[in-house]
């Protein structure tokens, strides 16, 4: 590794300290479902590993409670992540020198929380390879952990929204949006995407909200630029 | 401990649902020229995406909106947002905001 990957590592590492500190009290609120759901900390964990999505596995852990076919957890699964479709391809431009092997590897992390810190990342500067293995093992790693934490623990745990953590993931939103707004276009966008999302949340079943609303919004953004 | 072969069909067919989705595109579009059209919608993803998800976190309670103050996550992203664009910097913001909302709940509740 040369000292810019290294440099890149360590700097992805530290990115990823406020999705750490969302993911914690969310993952250990997963496992304390998931163990009210009869699961194991073993059970929880390897789904976890294999998975890594957080709104898809609370959903499919409610699902299990309520003795669900798996056939259907594994349709609603496919549904609330099909949105992962746009992260990957809005990332794709910058795994241009990244090889097809690491991309087999890397995509695996993608997730809302990942995508949207390495995308406003890599907009802003040229970061190699490694700055992504830093910043979404360490995101994965600490899902996998405070779920099997969860599941094992979960009773024992303080309440963690008297800390103020539940205001993590949604505050870690809000900087990296403010990033993304540059011009009247982009303010505009950030207004009619939230907008939509919520009004598709009431009106259509099924998580098909942000995916909907942002691929609306970005065609409406591809029109104004012309 | 064990895991029965069912859960694991069930882990495996969870697992393979949700990679595809994040490797394809990625796989397919990041050694090509993608058009223009394609680069500029896929300009406009991130900001929808990230408003996309923040609105209805800090606006919908238990499936339904909340715009009172017993919200306090509503006031607190309200009292964050200028601090937020200002400083353009996101642990501080999570730090600060996670300090404001703590304080909210103290004096609310």
């Amino acid at each position: 590794m040369t000292d810019c990957e290294k440099r890149h590592l360590i700097f992805g590492i530290k990115r990823a300290a406020p999705i750490v500190l969302g993911y914690v009290p969310v993952g250990f609120a997963l496992g304390v479902l998931a163990a009210n759901a009869g699961l194991t900390p073993l059970q929880t964990g390897m789904m976890s590993l294999l998975v890594y999505a957080g709104s898809a596995q609370f959903i499919a852990v409610s699902m299990l409670s309520a003795a669900a076919s798996y056939p259907a957890i594994i349709a609603t699964t496919f549904l609330v992540n099909l949105r992962h479709l746009l992260f990957s391809a809005s990332l794709s431009p910058y795994f241009k020198e990244i090889s097809r092997k690491l991309i087999l590897f890397i995509s695996f992390f993608i997730t809302d929380e990942s995508f949207a810190v390495s995308i406003t990342d890599l907009r802003e500067r040229n970061l190699s390879y490694t700055y992504l293995l830093g910043l979404y093992v360490t995101s994965y790693l600490s899902w996998v952990l405070s779920t099997v934490m969860g599941t094992a623990f979960g009773n024992l745990i303080p309440d963690t929204k008297a800390l103020g953590f539940d205001f993590a993931l949604p505050g870690m939103f809000m900087a990296l949006l403010c990033m993304q707004i540059k011009d009247m276009k982009t303010a505009f966008a950030a207004v009619l995407a939230g907008a939509l999302s919520v009004f598709f949340l009431y009106v259509l079943p099924g998580n098909w909200n942000v995916i909907l609303a942002s691929v609306i919004t970005a065609m409406i953004g591809v029109l104004m630029e012309k | 401990m064990s895991i029965d072969k069912n859960y694991l069909f069930l882990l495996f067919g969870m697992a393979l649902v949700t990679y595809l989705p994040r490797l394809m595109p990625a796989l397919i579009l990041s050694k090509r020229n993608i058009p223009e059209v394609l680069v500029k919608f896929l300009n406009y993803i991130p900001v929808s995406v990230l408003s996309a998800l923040l609105v209805p976190s800090i606006l919908v309670v238990d499936d339904k909106i909340n715009i009172s103050p017993s919200n306090t996550l509503l006031l607190t992203s309200i009292l964050t947002f200028p601090l937020a664009y200002k400083i353009r910097n996101m642990f501080l913001t999570v730090i600060a905001g996670m300090i404001i909302i703590v304080i909210l709940n103290r004096i609310l509740f």
